[in-house]
């Protein structure tokens, strides 16, 4: 169906400018799960972290892997867009800014982790190099400061490739609002008035902005797994565990796209522009993501069984057999086994098949994150000193609090900013007219 | 010279009475956690008494091992820690700066010997002990790691005396209050930068083996014992 341009900037600033009364209870209710998590994490700060479940020898649990599992989620948008952008796939108009934004939130939720584990949250700031009259200065040998700056560059990196994009779509909004809003839509849109010139020099920042986040995003997930892999815990310090967690985030990422696109086309009736086809090919990259997934997986525990090493094969064993075996299963059921039919047959890959494959990834790798970190501490060298690990209701209302958030962060920001970027459409329309 | 701590642990000599435990507890102000906690394994003692059981009743063996930090010259704990709270000193010893500790925990997850407890909540001590904290250690604060710090306490202590007497410190100077309360003397406690000094001839002992020596960690502790751990050759 042709749209005009008339209609393409209609129907995309109806959600920024009639908000529908429903909003208003979907806001209170994400706010009071952002609530609950928040007085979860500063009932953690008063009475002590001992409040969560972690204990010797799993000194790392949920939050780490809430921190993961958000920084890989914040895979989905630069690195897609980027790739897309730069590819010029055509169909990566709709899709690219629910992509970037997710990116955002994701990084900001994520990166809250690191400081809620922290046995004492009101130091976090000494991570950082500031000049003191102490004359201290952080460990630069430690993956923790590694990911410090490697989640600050990708944080501030993918901001600017969010905001770029959103210049002129600020302009036009500038021109359809009055009072604060006008204030707020001429701030955000830096002075711009559509010169040629400018048309140019944003075309050019946000070429040069799609080829340098690349490489940062594989560097963030990169230091992430190397959080793991650079200490001598069995299975963690492993090789494959930097390409192997890479992969995992543009998984999980890919797959927190798309649950986000079906949430966008219902709710804010984008039926036309978030289309079957978008679903389609997403669901594809998801298969290639998929079948790459297991693939690592199956290297990683072959290489381990073959090599049997004592040590390896205690942590082996506890996912493969002992208490952690269910969650094993799951894990390459959501992961693999349940979405592969639903993406490689393409009777199935409908919007449905590709929601229903999205939400089992997104529980997987969930999973498989919590199976990364909690058996290898529990079953360390000496099996004296082995034990558990059980989540407390603290870590788990802060964990369900996230989701609220991120949802909460994405309806605020849906209502603000036009998700689907008006501009690219309207220039993929002239350009198809030719 | 200066002085390089190390110790021998002679588990042919162990009895497994926890006296090392306990002597610990009360010098470096560990914290009892209580019972509760104790379930949740958030014991925090610096010194444990592995057992390990070997043979079928009746004929049962047991085996302790005393396990406490082992001081790695290349210790897995150091470099992972963002804000140098776990450092080298000059004298071989894998130091904690307490105040410097922000928790992340990443150094016990690294320790593949599992020795450094951490604070979750605020010190406690069942009742009387709160009342025989030692002066010499600091009482260390909610979300701080800690660990078996040789009693550096009582290294210093050894030092400042024998230099304000102008003198080298002689053999047992200092003593940590493990080896101190070790009555079958299986713990002894030395300089191993002093070829002649006891610990550095048990350290070259044809008994001797380090810890999970095959991580390359070097410990500054050599176990001595007997046969190998099962009875078999490796």
């Amino acid at each position: 169906m042709v749209k005009t341009t008339e209609q393409i900037q209609r129907d995309l600033l109806r959600p920024v400018l009639d908000t529908s009364w429903r909003v208003t209870p979907a806001l209170a209710g994400l706010a009071l799960l952002v609530l609950a998590g928040f007085s979860a994490w500063m009932y953690q700060v008063y009475t002590g972290i001992g409040v969560a479940g972690i204990r010797r020898p799993v000194f790392w649990g949920f939050y780490i892997t809430n921190f993961v599992f958000w920084i890989g989620i914040s895979h989905a948008g630069t690195l897609i867009s980027a790739i897309l952008r730069l590819s010029n796939a055509t169909w990566r108009r709709p899709i690219t800014r629910c992509a970037e934004v997710i990116t955002v939130f994701a990084l900001l939720i994520g990166a809250m982790f690191p400081l809620i584990h922290l046995g004492r949250p009101w130091l976090a700031f000494w991570l950082a190099p500031y000049p003191n009259q102490r004359g201290l200065w952080p460990n630069y040998r430690s993956p923790l400061l590694w990911d410090f700056f490697a989640i600050n560059t990708y944080l501030i990196g993918s901001l600017i490739f969010l905001m770029l994009p959103i210049i002129p779509d600020c302009a036009l909004l500038r021109d359809h609002v009055s009072g604060w809003r006008n204030k707020l839509y001429s701030a955000l849109s830096l002075g711009w008035r559509g010169t040629q010139k400018q048309w140019h020099r944003l075309e050019t920042a946000m070429h040069i902005m799609a080829i340098l986040i690349i490489p940062v995003a594989v560097s963030v997930h990169t230091i992430v797994s190397w959080d793991f892999a650079m200490t001598p815990v069995p299975m963690w310090h492993s090789t494959i565990f930097a390409p192997y967690f890479v992969a995992g985030a543009i998984f999980s990422g890919i797959a927190a796209l798309i649950i986000a696109m079906v949430f966008l086309r219902f709710s804010l009736r984008l039926e036309e522009y978030l289309t079957a086809e978008c679903f389609d090919n997403l669901g594809k990259l998801l298969l290639v993501m998929s079948l790459l997934w297991f693939y690592f997986v199956f290297a990683e525990r072959l290489t381990t069984w073959y090599g049997n090493a004592r040590p390896e094969m205690a942590v082996f064993w506890l996912a493969q057999r002992g208490p952690y075996r269910d969650l094993f299963w799951v894990m390459v059921g959501c992961n693999f086994v349940f979405p592969f039919p639903l993406l490689a047959i393409k009777k199935l890959r409908t919007i449905a098949g590709t929601f229903l494959a999205s939400v089992a990834v997104v529980i997987g790798m969930w999973i498989e994150r919590y199976l990364i970190i909690v058996p290898s501490l529990s079953h360390k060298f000496l099996p004296y000193a082995w034990g558990t690990y059980r989540p407390t209701w603290v870590e788990v209302t802060i964990t369900v609090a996230t989701f609220g958030s991120m949802a909460l962060l994405y309806l605020l920001f849906s209502k603000v900013v036009p998700v689907v970027s008006i501009w690219e459409l309207k220039t993929g329309l002239r350009e198809s007219e030719g | 010279m200066s002085h390089g701590w190390g110790m021998a642990v002679d588990l042919d000599r162990c009895t497994g009475c926890s006296a090392c435990v306990i002597a610990c507890q009360a010098e470096n102000n560990v914290p009892t956690v209580g019972e509760e906690a104790a379930q949740k394994s958030r014991t925090m003692h610096w010194i444990r008494i592995e057992r390990y059981y070997e043979g079928e009743f009746p004929n049962p063996r047991v085996k302790f091992r005393p396990v406490l930090c082992q001081q790695c010259d290349n210790a897995p704990c150091e470099p992972v820690c963002p804000t140098y709270a776990s450092y080298h000193t000059s004298e071989g010893l894998n130091g904690q700066i307490y105040n410097r500790c922000i928790g992340t925990r990443y150094c016990a997850n690294a320790c593949p010997y599992t020795v450094r407890t951490f604070n979750f909540f605020h010190p406690v001590w069942d009742k009387p002990l709160h009342l025989q904290l030692n002066p010499d250690v600091s009482v260390r604060q909610l979300g701080v790691m800690e660990k078996c710090t040789f009693c550096i306490q009582r290294i210093k202590a050894s030092e400042i005396q024998a230099k304000a007497e102008n003198r080298a410190l002689g053999e047992g100077e200092p003593t940590p209050a493990c080896v101190q309360s070790c009555a079958p003397k299986a713990l002894v406690f030395g300089d191993l930068n002093d070829p002649d000094s006891e610990v550095s001839r048990l350290a070259r002992s044809p008994r001797g083996t380090k810890l999970l020596d095959e991580l390359g960690t070097q410990p500054r502790i050599t176990y001595l014992q007997r046969d190998s751990w099962d009875g078999q050759d490796h």
